[in-house]
């Protein structure tokens, strides 16, 4: 093919003891999105680190322009125009739009920076990309969306030729999507090659031209868009059958278990929906419409302003997650390894950590009780890992996800909050995490998920409330799902 | 597989360091290995190593004290001028010094949990407020005159091991037992490793942390005592700079500066290396001033290293990808 603009030739790339990356070869065109599909662990982030020069490869070369590059370096890289855009910004949130866009090549005359340059600067940079920020505002101020677009900003600038997006839209809702993917079609009509991963097949298959396939460190195929089906990817990806649709579960919703009345505070305003037992409550809406906000009043991490939280027909009002811990109410938060695990402590620590004065004497534990009970949870949530003892910041996202739920299960709640059980994790350990949900609302428990996944939302849930700018717009019935009304409602009409 | 070696070096490190030294020390000064000198360095580590004890406690749990080497002072202070100066018993003077550094450190943790205050600031401020509470008590002069009975304490033997060093390794015991038998340590672990992730897991954070402070409290008002009795007065000055041997002896055995790592068996290991270091050079005939120089060395080392082994953990980790 004459128009291939980056070639990935035959790269390898071994760790002791693992095979990264296998003879894989990927051809990329110019201006095209060309999307990496593969579960964790595929060897998807190897490659583009090795693209970016933060990784050596052990054979292979990489052909750019017709060049022929043994191994890339940071800097090398970055001059020959190859950009990465990481999960994680690298923002500095108190300076200006503007001065993050050119962070670290300001202009102005020697040592003096002349702001007002940068600001047209910027401001050209950003309408170019069709959007219309003020490069004069505070980086700490902007949502999460248009961090990211200073982030592709910021590449940009630097005259970015390969821009690689690492789950661009994990933290983006549908609507802010949508901002991302014109920003994509700008730059793609200006001639950028967009090297995009995602777990989220519709948007792959919504964004992409083509799509190259990994699994376990080798290539199992390139395929342009149009030729395949989401069922096959599913299928190379996973190397094996794998149903997609939500599994069906046996609850019988059972009584109230919880009610908010007219909740007030944190943002929001006015909320009042019930939880029954054995019922999963979806709590739907974009980002920053409250649904957090929400949550962490009941779990007492935030005070509320006014109404009232009934549990069981009680009034309760938590004022620490302690106790909301006591009462039963229990929290899997968004971020997982900063709020939900201690990456640094083994697992069978995370898991007893909420339970320790119930099963020690004078303050001292019992290892044996304690070892029951965490190879009882093991074995009941499958934790995959050799042992125990093993730190979690070694498990993968869904094995960390499993900690959390069961850290939670040994305390017995009532109440059990899911907030975006999914992010971040594989097909695969997905449908587990779904199955594990299933299995403890028959089994009675209330559960509340937040998510931001609009077909998780319409896959698991009984009811769903929707949320929209703090304001509760509406109560649905399982009848009455599709996504249609729930954006409506979710973009503010009650 | 690389984690695992260095998590090795990290674990055999500190004592391949202290035979290292006391090989180094024992060719170049002949008299330096005795049964004597060891039974020696014992009784000089003694006031560092209880103080230790509660410095790995607020470290690990993701603090730090610079105000335990003045509150070693206090203590002391407090009970020598009751018994010499009021005539109060010694039992109920002793237990008044240790009340009022168990209330250092107590304020300690509060000032920190209610203000979110950096705990190297607010100890440095207590630090400074409890300089000055030592030389206003003493007037800026020694108290002399301790009742014999209690200088046992100090100077007391139990065969040939001195009574100090039976404090202290009471002190390690009852320590490490805490770090790994009672919730108390994995509480500490968990509070240093992710604060926000504890808290959300139901735990009482601000408690915890104050109580980390308080037993730093308590075990620095213990060693002042041995210190007093040791010496036979309470010096106006005395604690001034030991805090930088507390957080010195921590690192170098192992104590992370980013909390949650640590244990006991290196703390021990590192309070022994700062012990050999002091008393050999002493031995070849380095002054106070130099040892100075070498200890500080010593902090950056030991900080450096665990930094770097951080920055190396870290390389490691996003290979696995």
């Amino acid at each position: 093919m004459s128009d291939v603009f980056l070639e990935l030739s035959h790269i390898t790339k071994y760790y002791p003891g693992v095979k990264a990356l296998n003879d894989v070869s990927v051809e990329l065109k110019k201006g095209e999105v060309h999307a990496l599909v593969g579960e964790n662990g595929a060897g998807k982030s190897t490659l583009i680190k090795i693209l970016a020069g933060a990784v050596e490869p052990n054979g292979g070369e990489i052909i750019l322009n017709g060049k022929h590059y043994e191994k890339m370096t940071p800097q090398s890289a970055k001059e020959l125009g190859v950009e990465v855009i990481y999960q994680e910004f690298n923002l500095m949130p108190s300076l200006s739009v503007a001065e993050n866009i050119f962070c670290g090549s300001y202009m102005g005359n020697g040592v003096i920076i002349s702001r007002k340059k940068m600001e047209q600067e910027a401001e050209r940079i950003l309408r170019d990309m069709g959007l219309f920020i003020s490069p004069g505002v505070l980086v700490k101020n902007l949502s999460v969306a248009y961090m990211q677009v200073v982030e592709i900003a910021k590449a940009i600038s630097r005259n970015a030729e390969i821009l690689v997006m690492d789950e661009p839209t994990a933290p983006l809702t549908n609507a802010e999507v949508e901002i991302l993917f014109q920003v994509i079609g700008r730059l793609k009509e200006k001639g950028v090659t967009i090297i995009y991963i995602s777990h989220r097949l519709n948007e792959i298959f919504q964004i992409a031209d083509r799509i190259t396939v990994l699994r376990d460190g080798n290539k199992i195929a390139s395929h342009n868009t149009v030729d395949v089906s989401r069922k096959q990817l599913i299928y190379e990806m996973v190397g094996r059958e794998i149903t997609e649709t939500y599994p069906t579960r046996n609850n019988s919703v059972g009584e109230t278990i919880l009610q908010l009345k007219n909740v007030t505070g944190n943002g929001v305003r006015n909320i009042s929906f019930e939880v029954h037992k054995g019922e999963i409550l979806g709590l739907a809406g974009l980002v920053g419409a409250g649904r957090t906000e929400t949550i962490r009043m009941l779990f007492g991490a935030d005070p509320k302003v006014s109404g009232q939280f009934l549990l069981n027909g009680k009034e309760i009002s938590p004022k620490s997650p302690k106790e909301a811990v006591e009462h039963g109410i229990l929290l899997i938060p968004e971020d997982r390894k900063r709020q939900g695990v201690i990456l640094n402590l083994p697992i069978y620590m995370n898991i007893t950590l909420p339970i320790l004065p119930k099963i020690s004497k004078f303050t001292v534990i019992n290892k044996k009780l304690e070892k029951k009970m965490v190879d009882q949870q093991q074995a009941a949530l499958r934790i995959k890992t050799p042992t125990l003892q093993q730190l979690v910041k070694n498990l993968s996202g869904g094995n960390q996800q499993k900690v959390v739920l069961a850290k939670w299960l040994v305390c017995q709640g009532q109440v059990l909050i899911f907030d975006e059980p999914t992010r971040g994790i594989d097909v695969g350990a997905k449908q587990e995490i779904y199955g594990l949900m299933n299995e403890l609302c028959e089994q009675g428990m209330a559960i509340i998920m937040i998510s931001s996944e609009m077909e998780e939302v319409i896959g698991m849930s009984d009811r769903i409330v929707v949320l929209s700018e703090g304001i509760q717009t509406a109560v649905l019935d399982r009848a009455d799902f599709n996504q249609e009304t729930i954006l409506h409602h979710a973009s503010g009409h009650h | 597989m690389k984690e695992k070696i260095i998590t090795h070096i990290q674990k055999y490190m500190v004592i391949v360091i202290l035979i290292v030294l006391m090989i180094f020390f024992s060719i170049l000064a002949p008299n330096f290995f005795a049964v004597n000198n060891f039974f020696t360095i014992l009784r000089q580590v003694s006031m560092i190593g209880i103080l230790s004890v509660g410095g790995a406690f607020i470290m690990i749990s993701g603090g730090i004290d610079l105000s335990l080497g003045v509150q070693m002072g206090l203590s002391g202070i407090i009970a020598a001028k009751l018994m010499v100066n009021y005539g109060v018993p010694i039992a109920a003077a002793c237990m008044l010094g240790l009340l009022a550094t168990t209330l250092v450190g107590f304020l300690n943790g509060v000032i920190i949990t209610t203000t979110n205050m950096q705990p190297l600031i607010a100890t440095l401020g207590m630090m400074n407020i409890v300089k000055g509470i030592n030389y206003i008590i003493t007037d800026g002069l020694p108290i002399y005159g301790i009742p014999s009975r209690i200088t046992v304490l100090g100077q007391g033997h139990i065969g040939p091991v001195p009574v100090p060093s039976i404090v202290m390794v009471i002190t390690f015991c009852l320590g490490g037992f805490l770090l790994n038998k009672t919730y108390l340590g994995r509480y500490f672990y968990a509070l240093g490793s992710n604060e926000e992730a504890a808290r959300l897991t139901g735990l009482n954070t601000k408690k915890i942390r104050i109580f980390a402070y308080t037993i730093g409290g308590v075990l620095g008002g213990i060693a002042g005592l041995v210190l007093m009795a040791r010496v036979n007065s309470a010096q106006p000055m005395s604690g001034w700079g030991n805090e930088m041997d507390v957080i010195t002896a921590c690192v170098v055995g192992g104590v992370s500066a980013a909390g949650g790592e640590g244990k006991m068996s290196g703390v021990i290991a590192g309070v022994l290396i700062m012990g050999v270091l002091s008393n050999g050079m002493a031995v070849l005939g380095l002054g106070e001033y130099h040892q100075v120089v070498v200890k500080g060395v010593v902090l950056i080392l030991a900080v450096g290293f665990d930094c770097m082994q951080r920055i190396w953990g870290a390389k490691v980790k996003r290979i696995e990808v």
